[in-house]
């Protein structure tokens, strides 16, 4: 039972995690139709900017914890905006109307690149570095099962966000732009709305997502390593792609159902944990056998 | 024009396209440093430049015709193996750049011909290095093995047919993209077949003889490898004309049918899934084919040689030659193959280097370095 918690408390932090990751794939995919796949790049190059920031105000002498991790989070969080927008701007516009594998091809090695800029030119950024514990460390006993308070705050923060956007995007303007863009490009700009201006807040939005990801991940493990994005893009990618790409429940639904396989492939399978990733992927390949557009996606239509 | 004359335009025009090619490729092998690797780049690019320009590229290619070509690559291939005789480096170097070449035509024919993506190739490739792992230790002729390294890859492949099949673009990739990264996974937590240690692998062996071996042949002393780049470049000439052949048969119609618009092919009665599944296997086989060479000739395997990022390097050489075009396949794994080892100095930077060559190819120039030629219709087939 103790265990049983431990392992859906493990669960939803990182369902939550795959969660905000998918659900910039699913912006991105929504308003342009393309998949940006250096989002995962991303997140640890927010959670790196966020080590900066760390750093920065540490040696500006602030000894409080939530400033410190104020800064951490704003940081990362507006560093990787900027970066996203700037990402859409020379990887994903220019290539508009390119064959989709071109573009896939383009931010994958967009990835590639801030990947080694982290490795080569942050200090020490071969090594995984040391993530600072900036929430407060109160844990209840409860039984065998320890509740934690930093658990508790991330998930509370993490999922006022997934319902902010939720909200940005059926309650104010700009996400009424966001989502006629995503509905009809050509129709949104007859209406007077500015594409461009558009589509690289969506990136600036989804890459901001990615970024909270990613301090959320270093506070979680303690650690950031430089490859650490990569797998937690292709999850984020899985996870919206299962839930259906475009959908933004899909990918939320998504991302706690790939966690979901994962606990699910460690707990049924004990004597073989270290195989959780490999029947997550295989359970995947097997959903979209199953369900070829994803679980809340739109059916396959042939127009012609 | 009577047929002596013909064969000798022909012979003359192999000749135009083969010497300067082998001549740069010596000089780019032989260099040593970096001022002479970067004369040699600008010397060729020089050279392709002219013989664009004066058209003298497209009359050549266009006169020596597919036998002409496939001939002027052998005999490219076999004066370099014979000028670098005694240079494991290099050898191991040419071999790879040639295995690297068949996996690519593998892929090339499941995206470029089929429109099938594949980002899984380095896992393939794997497929065909542990089977040859495996099975090499067996009684079986090492000929056999390695066509079982083929039939091996094609049928783990297959697994993936049915979601392939029922899925499209972005949802298509990703099932390739998991099924790279479970394979990896699966490989580094498995303990039976090496774990993340890996295994070690015999040399390869055809009738006795063993390629391992450095050698006197001819009053010369040739390396081991000299046999394996042989070996490769034998086999990159037989997958070369396969998909050659398949290409400007009826199939290579029905596949680019297929690529270019699944419903108007399915109305014309071309059977989108057979071909698709037919592309697809193909590619695998030729790739795990390129993997099990590859593990002989380097004598050690490990889950750590076949990360997404290797998938990704083949695809990326792919569009880097310009989908479709063979001649820039090969111009574009040579590059990617070969300019890092020569490169020593930024051996650090490499990834970097090529991941930023490949977003300014793509940004720039999106056909890549080659654009696909069109399929010349039957009337001039006979020019």
């Amino acid at each position: 039972m103790d265990l049983l918690a431990q392992y859906l408390m493990n669960g939803v932090m990182l369902g939550l995690m795959y969660a905000l990751v998918a659900l910039g794939f699913t912006l991105f995919f929504g308003v342009l139709n393309v998949i940006q796949f250096a989002h995962g790049d991303v997140l640890t190059a927010g959670a790196f900017a966020g080590l900066a920031g760390y750093a920065l105000v540490v040696r500006a002498g602030v000894q409080a914890s939530l400033p410190q991790l104020l800064t951490v989070v704003l940081a990362a969080t507006l560093s990787m905006a900027v970066l996203g927008a700037v990402l859409g701007r020379t990887l994903v516009l220019p290539l508009k109307g390119a064959p989709a594998l071109n573009v896939l091809l383009a931010t994958l090695m967009g990835g590639t690149a801030l990947r080694e800029c982290i490795r080569l030119f942050y200090p020490g950024g071969s090594q995984p570095q040391r993530f600072p514990a900036l929430l407060p460390s109160t844990a209840w006993a409860l039984g065998r099962f320890t509740l934690r308070l930093d658990n508790l705050l991330m998930l509370a923060a993490g999922m006022a966000l997934v319902l902010g956007v939720s909200l940005l995007l059926q309650r104010t303007r700009t996400g009424l732009a966001i989502r006629a863009v995503a509905q009809d490009e050509e129709t949104a700009r007859t209406m007077g709305i500015d594409f461009r201006r558009v589509v690289l807040f969506t990136f600036a939005l989804g890459s901001a997502l990615a970024a909270f990801a990613g301090v959320m991940n270093g506070l979680y493990y303690n650690e950031v390593n430089f490859g650490s994005g990569l797998l937690l893009g292709v999850i984020g990618f899985s996870a919206a792609v299962v839930g259906g790409l475009g959908s933004l429940s899909g990918a939320v639904l998504g991302g706690f159902l790939f966690a979901g396989l994962q606990t699910l492939g460690a707990v049924v399978m004990p004597f073989a944990s270290a195989y959780k990733d490999v029947f997550a992927f295989g359970m995947v390949i097997l959903l979209l056998a199953w369900k070829p557009t994803g679980l809340i996606g739109e059916p396959l239509g042939e127009r012609v | 024009m009577t047929a002596a004359r013909a064969r000798v335009r022909s012979a003359l025009a192999t000749l135009v396209l083969a010497v300067p090619c082998t001549l740069l490729l010596y000089g780019f092998l032989a260099a040593e440093s970096e001022g002479k690797v970067a004369l040699v780049l600008a010397g060729a690019t020089l050279a392709a430049a002219l013989g664009w320009r004066t058209g003298l590229l497209g009359w050549a290619v266009r006169a020596s015709g597919q036998g002409g070509l496939a001939l002027g690559f052998a005999l490219s291939g076999l004066a370099l193996v014979a000028a670098f005789h005694e240079d494991p480096f290099v050898l191991l170097l040419l071999a790879r750049a040639l295995i690297a070449l068949v996996a690519c035509l593998g892929l090339h024919v499941q995206l470029a011909d089929a429109g099938v993506p594949n980002f899984a190739g380095a896992a393939f490739f794997g497929v065909g290095g542990y089977t040859a792992a495996v099975l090499g230790k067996g009684a079986l002729p090492h000929a056999v093995v390695l066509l079982a390294c083929g039939a091996l890859a094609a049928a783990v492949g297959s697994v993936l047919l049915l979601p392939l099949l029922r899925t499209r673009g972005h949802y298509a990739a990703l099932i390739t993209i998991a099924f790279g990264l479970l394979f990896r996974t699966f490989f580094e937590v498995n303990e039976s077949l090496g774990g993340p240690q890996g295994l070690k692998l015999g040399g390869l062996e055809v009738l006795g003889f063993h390629f391992n071996d450095d050698r006197h042949v001819l009053g010369l002393e040739w390396s081991g490898y000299a046999f394996y780049a042989l070996a490769a470049l034998a086999l990159a000439l037989a997958a070369l004309s396969l998909v050659r052949r398949l290409e400007r048969s009826w199939l290579g119609l029905a596949l680019d049918a297929v690529r270019l618009d699944e419903t108007a092919a399915a109305c014309f009665g071309v059977e989108v899934a057979r071909w698709k599944i037919g592309a697809f296997t193909l590619g695998n086989a030729l790739i795990g084919v390129a993997g099990g060479l590859s593990a002989m000739m380097v004598g050690f395997i490990a889950p750590n040689n076949f990360t997404f990022q290797e998938s990704l390097v083949l695809v990326s050489i792919l569009l880097l030659g310009g989908l479709g075009n063979l001649a820039g396949l090969a111009v574009a794994t040579l590059i990617v193959v070969c300019l890092p080892e020569k490169l020593q100095p930024i051996q650090e930077y490499r990834y970097l280097l090529f991941s930023v060559l490949v977003v300014l190819v793509l940004v720039l120039r999106p056909a890549g370095l080659v654009r696909r030629t069109a399929r010349r219709s039957f009337g001039s087939a006979a020019a």
